[in-house]
């Protein structure tokens, strides 16, 4: 088992890899947002154009973008064809029970296109991002929870721990695994249900592995003092920069002008 | 000068529930131990599987609080719970798993965790990082995965982690158990350049005895007490006691004590290849090797 890629990111060094993560999240959801706002051609065509010009600013290579396609790639073609044959309006070919309306295939275009840029468009977020700057940003940004007392600190702390340790945890997989193939186990043959039961031995060493690191891991974070986030200061804490605030105006334009397609229905 | 770590009549004891028996069973896995530690000092913990030293040291560093008798780091009584955190600070911990004690999913990340917890400003806590990981010899490995280190590259990072904290004193618990030979040398210079650089105080625990000869002061532990206490030459003259604890000695140390049995005139406590070389020389000098 070779080395785990977790998340897909992309290591470079764009502007958009140098943003600030929250200002990443954030102009994901406002991306998100104004998919659902524009309805019209022309709004498409400028959300695309914004995903192209991100796109050449993020450096990553296209068809890295077009590979996060692929696992929505099925719904998106489902997607499409109900909305092709299953919309109601003037019928432009009929074939057995089967009728396409106009309206049908300006709907299927419109949602797959809304699907496809969307997907793309948060692919950009996690292309360009590592799962713990991501972590240490969602922190910050949901950090007005902590007046409800959502632990946001240590849910954010968890999801870091969880990214260090999976692949210490698959390479044990593998070992354990090994061992039992070793002593005549059967991982490769058989049904779903023999094989879901040949799990178990790898699973049971698996999960009591698993507790006695959490509780080692536990032990070394109380030796170095850890007691929750109270009074705990950050090494690398995130600081807007200048190109933060630019690229939140940035963003705020765009939305603007999505707000206006939407209002105008242009 | 008050010794930094300080044990009367030290005792912990728990009850395990077993699965065979209904009844819960006490067990003390350490009593009436009696230590004092000077500052400055390596020491070093010797004892087989079970014999209570793992529990003695986590004493050391507040994770677990006497059931008997008292414990004191710097002063501070151990199981003052308001002073929980400076004790913590005060007496860093490596463990035995560097697997399991690094948090950080970058290194300098995983040195910085401890000031973070302390609550250090950011400017201080990359100088405290950069600090320690050059004390360590990993500066170069700043930016790197733990999980791409070797074993004594991620025991390093452990202990530079614990040293970014400022400790005055420092408990190893078995570092090098875990690490093939290279590991195990590298670890164990990087623990004697802080002792003798950076006058931390050290309490090695191990089974290695070869670890040891350099301490200041040997502790034996067995079946839960202090059995045996002495420099390094005066425990290791004592080659019949210690394998009565299931210890063996350096094998330097076992040749010495075999030639001696078979009437080579030699000295007890023979630590070092180049001490019984300098011990044989003269001896075979006079002719009485053959003897």
């Amino acid at each position: 088992m070779g080395e785990i890629a977790l998340g897909q990111y992309y290591p470079s060094n764009s502007i958009l890899h140098k943003l600030d993560p929250r200002v990443k999240f954030i102009g994901t959801i406002v991306y998100i947002v104004s998919l659902f706002l524009v309805n019209t051609w022309i709004g498409y065509l400028f959300c695309a154009g914004f995903l192209i010009v991100m796109v050449i600013l993020s450096r990553v290579p296209f068809h890295f973008i077009l590979k996060s396609m692929k696992p929505v790639f099925f719904i998106l073609v489902i997607t499409m064809l109900f909305n092709l044959f299953l919309t109601p309006g003037e019928p432009v070919v009929k074939f057995w029970i089967f009728t396409i309306s106009d309206q049908g295939i300006s709907m299927a275009v419109r949602m797959g296109a809304r699907l496809t840029l969307l997907v793309m468009g948060s692919s950009i977020m996690t292309l360009t991002t590592t799962p713990n700057a991501l972590t240490d940003g969602m922190e910050r940004l949901f950090s007005f929870l902590k007046v409800i007392h959502v632990p946001v600190h240590e849910i954010s702390m968890m999801m870091s721990i969880a990214l260090r340790f999976i692949p210490i945890l698959a390479e044990e997989t593998d070992k354990i695994k090994k061992a039992q193939i070793a002593r005549g186990a059967d991982f490769e043959t058989g049904g779903l249900i023999r094989r879901l039961k040949s799990m178990v031995p790898l699973l049971v060493p698996l999960f009591v592995s698993a507790f006695r690191r959490a509780n080692d891991l536990a032990m070394a974070m109380e030796a170095r003092c850890y007691h929750g986030g109270d009074g705990r200061t950050q090494m690398k804490p995130l600081r807007y920069a200048g190109r933060d605030y630019a690229a939140y105006a940035i963003l705020a334009a765009y939305l603007a002008v999505c707000i206006v397609f939407c209002w105008r229905h242009l | 000068m008050p010794s930094i770590i300080k044990a009367v009549k030290l005792g912990f004891d728990y009850v395990k529930y077993s699965e065979e028996s209904e009844t819960p069973e006490h067990v003390s896995a350490i009593r009436g131990i009696d230590l004092s530690v000077k500052r400055g000092d390596f020491i070093a913990i010797l004892g087989h599987n079970g014999s209570g030293k793992s529990t003695l040291a986590k004493h050391i560093n507040a994770l677990l609080v006497p059931t008997s008798g008292t414990m004191w780091i710097d002063g501070i009584d151990t199981s003052k719970v308001e002073e929980l955190w400076k004790v913590r600070q005060k007496a860093g911990m490596v463990f035995q798993n560097p697997d399991n004690q690094i948090i950080g999913t970058v290194v300098d990340e995983d040195v910085g965790f401890g000031p973070e917890n302390l609550g250090v400003a950011t400017e201080d806590i990359w100088s405290r990082v950069d600090d320690a990981l050059s004390k360590v010899g990993m500066l170069g490995f700043r930016d790197r995965s733990p999980n791409k280190l070797s074993g004594g590259q991620k025991q390093r990072v452990a202990i530079a982690g614990v040293v970014a904290m400022h400790p005055d004193c420092i408990v190893l618990d078995e570092p090098t158990a875990m690490l093939d030979p290279n590991g195990r040398r590298e670890v164990l210079e990087v623990i004697r350049d802080l002792n003798e650089k950076e006058g931390v105080t050290v309490l090695l625990i191990t089974h290695y005895m070869e670890e040891v000869v350099f301490a200041d002061h040997v502790y034996v532990m067995d079946q839960g007490e202090l059995v045996m206490e002495g420099t390094p030459r005066e425990i290791f003259s004592q080659v019949e006691t210690l394998k009565k604890y299931k210890l063996t000695v350096p094998q330097v140390t076992e040749l010495a004590y075999e030639l001696k049995a078979a009437g080579v005139k030699l000295p007890d406590g023979v630590l070092t290849r180049q001490e019984l070389v300098d011990a044989l020389m003269p001896a075979a000098d006079s002719g009485k090797v053959e003897a």
